[in-house]
């Protein structure tokens, strides 16, 4: 099952069979800008970041981004910044990995965030995307596409939060802007 | 590189003239079957056994050991040979293991004549064989391979040899057990000391040197293979083989030196082939690693024991070697500690600032402040803050559950140079061959799981000099100022000998610089011993004389490299890497001296000077803050416990215990008697 959202659509996810969600991957892509006239190298790249942030009862507590790749407890985890972007379509460019069994006891909910860290509004990006897959059968939970998403530079796109003894996702899909996760901050609040 | 096989698995042989190593936790008596290319044996002629032991190619032990060695000379077989099956039987008499399964698994090396080892393979996964097929040297297109094979007989070497489509296997098979025990009575006792495993691989007195080609014995004198040492299985074996006292000679008894395989006289191969059975297909053949868990795959774990994680295992990690994937595993299991404190910290400290937040509320309310509302909403509140600990508490006490059971079978694993003191393998130790990839320095602890230290290993050569801090304040004020100098010097002392130790001999020199003579007594062991390159240098004038040579050294060395002529250097140049162990600094230094020491510190581990100091901070309080780089530019150790260790990964701080000798061991005496032996050889 994979759901195809609007911008701003809003819905709980729980796997129908009753099983939890143990481990969870948001997946970035995006294709690299064209290169154009003479003078290809100046071209332009576009540098998208996919975030994650911890918090506990509204509290942040933790992030991971491009600087900061491993959350100190070791459950969340991103696999590394891509400055460029895929030369393709469909693979993720960057990803960060969740395995919900870790997660400390007092976090109770994971924000996911993409910003546009060279400035290009999802608009001037191709083939963008972004998406929620259950790592331990590989199904897209929930997946957004951003280009021509309007004239913002970042997504608040999921969060994962707890749910008496295990977890759901509700996917967010709010627009923002923001050149990385601090400025998304007052965006995200809302949303807790 | 040697290429370690798994179950099925092929190599090529790059040379003709082999040396099989077989070393088992039990005495097993060893044999080669010669196959054609339809893999048939013609008969008994075309086996090598303990009874008849010598075919034109093959050679093999007459007697059951725990270690062998099989002379395969492949150029020198008959055409009509194709494949040579090399076997493991377990004797019959009473008093050993009656199956593989009881025993530690069995380890095959093939090497060259020169002692490079082509392939390994351990046969793990027998239960209760009693007779199997190790290795199959096998040609293809002209060319001779080897394939770990692992097929094990329940039913003995008679099953073993009928497979093979020997009609008279029983025959055989009872002639080949009479023949090992025969030869197993005659064999020399040899007092069970721990050097008896070193002296079988000298040249013993009883040596048939002259029958051996020089380039066989020189295979014979050669130190261990370098996976040997790591082997988990040989401090049990010791274990193993004592307890039987009537096994003792045999357990003992070096492995037999073998004359060369003969190329000429009479071809027992050319009897007509007497039977013909077709080969058994064999069982399944189980393709998994033996030190690996596959990943990906979930642990086949029962619906009963989804929860429960998998049971640990030795050299759980990535990496070439054992000794590799050991290191990583360890550096796994520090940083999951790390990251599982980490996440116990962070909900203990959210659950201390909730509590603080919801007492203030609680104060604030006006409708508490009267009455029983107020009490009952602070006890609401440490009853919440209880809650989330005993949850995190949980956590971390199922983690550490899990690393603890980690720890009890990696350390026991360990290869001496990441072994603590107390480890038997150093009970087993000889010198080796290769320098280790890294080091134990010691042990590394959090307040919250004391009970779980984890190794602190660092990667061999040393990027930068240590210091052992024999100022380390004391914090329990339990030891006065000498008490603690005179542990940093043990801890030093214990570190050189290990690190003396670990290298192979004539690749490792300690310099002892101790200006007052207050540690004669501590570098005792280095002296007795023998193991220093030259007397400690006492005195201002000695101080100044060795360290101008260590300067020289690194100038020459340095100017050798960028110039591209390591070869170029003067013969007095000692290239091996050099310890240079400072006692009491800065005693006995002046301004240049202390100028060449930082030159050292700075310049020598790029090409094999290292420093070692033995300093309190205090005592250089003169040269105010010039020598602060140099402290900082040294990896501090404490001979005490102490918290002023921090990971790479959350910075937790971490507590450091030296990895120290036990009261009253004689283990770094035996060490170094083996070290010093070594070297007197080397020279």
């Amino acid at each position: 099952m994979s759901v195809n959202l609007s911008k701003g659509q809003a819905i709980s996810l729980e796997k129908k069979d009753g099983a939890t969600l143990t481990a969870v991957r948001m997946g970035l892509g995006w294709q690299a800008a064209k290169r154009r006239g003479l003078f290809g190298s100046r071209t332009r790249e576009i540098d998208l970041d996919a975030s994650a942030v911890l918090f506990a009862e509204k509290q942040p507590v933790d992030v991971v981004f491009f600087r900061h790749l491993v959350s100190d407890d070791g459950s969340v985890r991103h696999t590394g910044d891509n400055l460029v972007g895929g030369v393709g379509q469909g693979g993720d460019d960057e990803a960060i990995l969740v395995d919900l069994q870790r997660v400390p006891v007092h976090i109770d909910q994971i924000v996911f965030t993409v910003n546009s860290f060279t400035g290009q509004t999802f608009q001037e990006v191709q083939n963008a995307f972004c998406r929620l897959v259950d790592e331990t059968n590989g199904q897209e939970l929930a997946r957004y596409t951003l280009d021509g998403g309007g004239d913002y530079t970042a997504q608040i796109m999921a969060k994962v939060h707890r749910a008496g003894s295990s977890w759901s996702m509700t996917a967010l899909g709010t627009a923002a802007n923001g050149r990385t996760f601090q400025d998304l901050m007052p965006a995200i609040l809302p949303h807790l | 590189m040697t290429a370690e096989l798994v179950r099925g698995q092929n190599h090529p042989l790059s040379q003709n003239r082999l040396v099989i190593r077989i070393s088992a936790a039990a005495p097993v008596l060893t044999g080669a079957m010669l196959g054609d290319e339809n893999g048939l044996v013609h008969g008994p002629q075309w086996v090598a056994h303990p009874g008849a032991p010598a075919l034109p190619g093959v050679e093999v032990p007459r007697q059951a050991a725990t270690r062998h060695r099989l002379a395969v000379d492949l150029g020198a077989l008959p055409e009509a040979v194709h494949r040579v099956d090399v076997f493991l039987a377990l004797p019959t008499e009473a008093g050993g293991p009656f199956r593989f399964g009881a025993v530690a698994a069995p380890h095959a090396t093939i090497e060259g004549l020169d002692g490079t080892e082509l392939a390994c393979y351990t046969l793990t996964g027998l239960d209760s064989e009693t007779a199997v097929f190790a290795l199959e040297l096998y040609r293809r297109q002209g060319a001779w391979k080897v394939r770990a094979t692992g097929q094990g007989y329940a039913a003995g070497l008679t099953a073993l040899l009928a497979d093979r489509g020997l009609r008279e296997s029983a025959d055989l098979a009872s002639a080949v057990h009479e023949a090992s025990a025969q030869d197993s009575s005659r064999a020399l006792p040899t007092p069970p000391s721990a050097r008896s495993q070193d002296d079988s691989r000298a040249p013993a007195p009883y040596d048939t040197s002259a029958t051996v080609p020089p380039d066989l014995s020189a295979a014979t004198a050669r130190d261990t293979p370098p996976s040997l040492p790591h082997d988990p299985h040989l401090p049990e074996s010791r274990d193993t083989t004592a307890s039987g006292p009537s096994r003792r000679p045999l357990a003992d008894s070096p492995e037999q030196p073998q004359p060369a395989p003969s190329r000429g006289g009479r071809n027992p191969y050319d009897a007509d082939a007497s039977s013909t059975a077709p080969r058994d297909p064999g069982a399944r053949v189980d393709y998994t690693h033996p030190g690996r868990r596959p990943h990906g795959t979930p642990p086949p774990a029962g619906p009963a024991a989804d929860d429960r994680p998998a049971p640990p295992v030795a050299g759980d990690a990535v990496g070439w070697s054992m000794e590799e994937r050991l290191y990583n595993q360890v550096w796994g299991m520090f940083e999951d500690l790390a990251r599982t404190t980490a996440a116990y910290r962070s909900a203990v400290d959210f659950a201390d600032s909730r509590l603080e937040k919801d007492l203030d509320q609680a104060l604030t309310d006006p409708r508490g402040r009267l009455g029983t509302a107020g009490d009952t909403a602070r006890e609401a509140a440490h009853a919440r803050r209880a809650q989330l600990v005993d949850q995190a508490r949980a956590v971390l006490d199922r983690d550490l559950a899990q690393l603890s059971a980690e720890s009890e079978v990696v350390e026991p694993a360990l290869p001496p140079a990441y072994a603590r003191w107390d480890n038997p393998v150093w009970h087993g130790y000889h010198v080796p061959a290769e320098p280790p990839m890294a080091l134990r320095l010691g042990d590394l602890h959090l307040p919250e799981s004391a009970v779980l230290s984890i190794p602190l290993l660092v990667r061999l050569p040393l990027e930068r000099g240590l210091w052992l801090d024999s100022g380390a304040a004391a914090a329990d004020g339990f030891l006065d100022s000498a008490e603690l100098r005179q542990l940093a010097l043990e801890a030093a002392v214990a570190l050189a000998a290990r690190l003396l130790a670990v290298h192979p001999a004539g690749d490792f020199a300690l310099q002892v610089i101790d200006p007052a003579g207050a540690g004669t007594a501590a570098f005792g062991p280095l002296l007795r011993a023998g193991v220093l390159a030259c007397p400690p240098a006492t005195e201002a004038a000695g101080v100044a004389e060795l360290l101008e040579r260590l300067t020289r050294r690194v100038d020459l060395v340095q100017m050798a490299l960028r110039g591209g002529a390591p070869e170029s250097l003067p013969a007095d140049v000692d290239t091996a890497r050099q310890l240079l162990i400072v006692h009491d600094f800065p005693h006995g230094f002046d301004d240049r001296a202390v100028t060449r020491l930082r030159y050292l510190a700075d310049e020598g581990p790029a090409v094999g000077v290292h420093l070692l100091l033995v300093a309190d901070r205090a005592d250089a309080a003169a040269y105010g803050p010039l020598l602060d780089p140099l402290w900082r530019s040294l990896m501090r150790l404490t001979p005490v416990p102490d918290d002023h260790f921090a990971d790479p990964w959350v910075g937790h701080a971490w507590t450091y215990e030296p990895s120290l000798v036990p009261t009253g061991s004689q283990i770094v005496h035996q060490v170094l008697t083996e070290v010093a032996r070594a070297i007197t050889k080397h020279r």
